[in-house]
């Protein structure tokens, strides 16, 4: 199987208040169609890790593949699109814009991608919606959805672009048990149904188990792959 | 790569939904263009009025004969070596009031290409007689009607016209300062004595009032053959050539050439009227120095608002930042509100002004001292409103490029990791 992400020597130092070493020596891939948890205790460097996978923390040593591609050392404009293109985010908070429609949130990434009509567009948003059970909020403003919907309209935006993998950053840290499981569901299937490969950093240790694999980490260090 | 579309609709969606505060800010563009506008109009009307209440009546070249000391007095003439000579109570050369030749010069600058007109004008010393009591003042000779032509003299004439004077070869046209000492009207005669003192009686046609209290109180115009006739002096003669130019600012060559040309007194109006340039440049300073000022405070109204919005637009940056638009657009979609604010502000703004220099241009000014003036002068020249939207362009420019280069800088994983 093809990989989709590949993380080779990665070592990240925090430079204030005190010169700190958080991620030591990381090393793993990710196949196409995998669906990764990362666990480990606060502060063991996992969000972090997330980031620099995620392109937008670029200070690190290391290496850094995307679908076989170096991404480490490229400028900044052509990782906005690498991550526009390739990479789905949600986010623990929903992070939605707030005065635009739900159906506006989700087809941001792809006219800012501007690779389709915007008909296409408007046409793929409501499928992803449509997908997610939530076609009928597209044209209500995104303040106005409970936090669980907000959390599907995240997903469906990360779909937009097709992309190549879908990073969480506990994606279900800030919903009750029956959102999560809604959540967990969903990612389940997209990983199942159309090969697509997650990466989720999460506590919560039921969503990690279900997952197909569990990444370990401690004191920077991954311990078990 | 710039997707202007969604840059422009994000904008758009952050203007329409902070719509309180974009129109604060609108308005502050658009009260500093609006009163720049209103202020330019008005100053440089008001400018103009004030030199032309001057330079309208003043020739752009006055040539005459001067009564002075030849340079070169007789005693240089004389080659003695080892020698300085002192010459004591040196006199002015006898030389004649009147112009020689003075007709064919007229003819020769009315064929210049660069003047306007070159028109004839005898001045001379009167009195104006009323019972035994003798008012001194100046009669000028003039051609009226081309007097009129060039010099808008008829905006000066408060009774009367020009082609009164013109059919009335005994005609006066009437200080308004001496009419009133000597409790004349148009219609009535007045007597005047020339130098040697015959006494001639006039009929007055018309009043003249410059706005001038002093020139008013001895100034009188008559036309060129009555002058010639009381002085008793040919059809030749001509004590003044007043030239009009189409540039006033070939005056200052022209003078010099005729000087060396035809041996005369040539004075052109920059060396005569120096001090109206400087009151004009200074007022124009002063306009600008508040315009501006009006544009800077507009302008960081504009910054405040914006450096507030990227506050309150965190998120929103963080989460635009994460889905893949970059730095750069982000300091777009800032930059365009800016500039959208900007536009709206600039365009209300050049309206506002534009109302209010109408406005004022219909509130009537009525001065002993400007006869013609009825209502306040604007200069409504479209040059200003290209400055002023220009500026209003340049300013919010200014005030949204450093809010939005923040708004660049901002790292997503800070905002994100920080919930």
């Amino acid at each position: 199987m093809s990989i989709v992400l590949e993380a080779k020597h990665i070592n990240k130092y925090f430079k204030k208040p005190v010169l700190y070493h958080v991620l030591k020596d990381i090393n793993f891939k990710i196949k196409k169609g995998e669906f990764a948890s990362i666990m480990g205790k606060s502060g063991c460097g996992k969000s972090t890790l997330l980031y620099i996978l995620s392109t937008m923390d670029t200070d690190y040593d290391g290496k850094l593949l995307l679908n076989n591609e170096l991404i480490s050392g490229k400028d900044s404009s052509h990782l906005s699109y690498l991550r526009n293109k390739h990479i789905g985010f949600v986010f623990q908070f929903h992070y939605l814009l707030s005065e635009f429609t739900v159906l506006e949130n989700v087809m941001l990434p792809a006219k800012k991608l501007a690779e389709k009509t915007t008909q296409e567009i408007e046409h793929d948003a409501y499928e992803k919606l449509k997908m997610l059970n939530i076609e009928k909020l597209a044209l209500k403003r995104a303040s106005r959805v409970s936090g669980g919907e907000k959390q599907r309209i995240a997903i469906a935006r990360a779909l937009i672009n097709n992309p190549s993998i879908i990073m969480g950053d506990e994606p279900t840290g800030n919903l009750d048990s029956y959102n999560s499981e809604n959540v967990f569901n969903i990612f389940k299937q997209l990983s199942e149904e159309q090969g697509l490969s997650l990466l989720v950093v999460t506590h919560d240790e039921d969503f990690a188990i279900r997952t197909n694999r569990i990444i370990t980490m401690e004191d920077g260090h991954i311990i078990t792959t | 790569m710039t997707n202007w579309k969604v840059i422009l609709s994000i904008a758009k969606t952050h203007l329409l939904t902070k719509i309180k505060q974009t129109t604060i800010a609108s308005l502050g563009v658009t009260f500093g263009i609006g009163s720049y506008i209103t202020l330019v109009c008005f100053m440089t009307g008001l400018n103009t009025m004030l030199d032309d209440l001057i330079l309208n009546q003043t020739p752009h070249i006055h040539i005459y004969n001067e009564i002075e000391p030849s340079k070169k007095q007789p005693a240089s003439f004389l080659d003695l070596e080892n020698t300085f000579n002192v010459v004591h109570s040196i006199k002015p050369k006898l030389s004649q009031k009147k112009i020689h030749n003075a007709l064919p010069i007229i003819n020769y600058l009315n064929n210049d290409i660069n003047v306007k007109g070159a028109i004839p004008e005898i001045k001379t010393q009167i009195f104006y007689i009323a019972g035994s009591i003798e008012i001194g003042g100046n009669l000028t000779g003039v051609n009226i009607l081309d007097e009129a032509k060039l010099f808008n003299l008829q905006n000066y004439i408060i009774e009367g016209s020009p082609e009164d004077l013109n059919n009335n070869d005994n005609g006066i046209l009437l200080g308004a300062g001496i009419a009133r000492k000597m409790s004349l009207s148009v219609g009535e005669r007045i007597q005047i004595s020339t130098i040697k003192g015959d006494v001639f009686p006039l009929k007055i046609v018309g009043l003249y009032q410059s706005g001038i209290a002093d020139i008013d109180a001895v100034q009188s115009f008559a036309n060129l053959k009555t002058v010639q006739r009381i002085l008793g002096e040919a059809e030749n003669y001509v004590t003044d050539i007043n030239v009009k130019l189409y540039d006033l600012e070939l005056a200052p060559a022209l003078s010099k050439k005729i000087e060396q040309q035809f041996n005369l007194k040539a004075i052109d109006i920059k060396t005569a009227n120096a001090q109206f340039e400087t009151g004009t440049t200074i007022r124009n300073l002063i306009t600008y120095a508040v315009s501006i000022t009006l544009l800077i405070v507009a302008g960081f109204g504009i910054y405040n608002i914006l450096n507030m919005l990227i506050y309150e637009k965190m998120n929103d940056i963080a989460i635009l930042k994460a889905t893949g638009f970059s730095g750069k657009d982000v300091q777009l979609i800032f930059m365009s509100q800016a500039m959208i604010i900007g536009f709206v502000g600039g365009v209300l703004g050049l309206l506002l002004g534009f109302g209010l220099a109408s406005l004022i241009e219909t509130i009537p000014f009525k001065t002993e001292s400007l006869p013609t003036i009825e209502t306040y002068p604007v200069n409504i020249n479209p040059m200003f409103f290209v400055i002023g939207f220009s500026f209003a362009m340049i300013s919010t420019f200014m005030a949204g490029y450093f809010p939005s280069k923040k708004a660049k800088k901002i790292d997503p994983v800070d905002i994100i990791r920080g919930q």
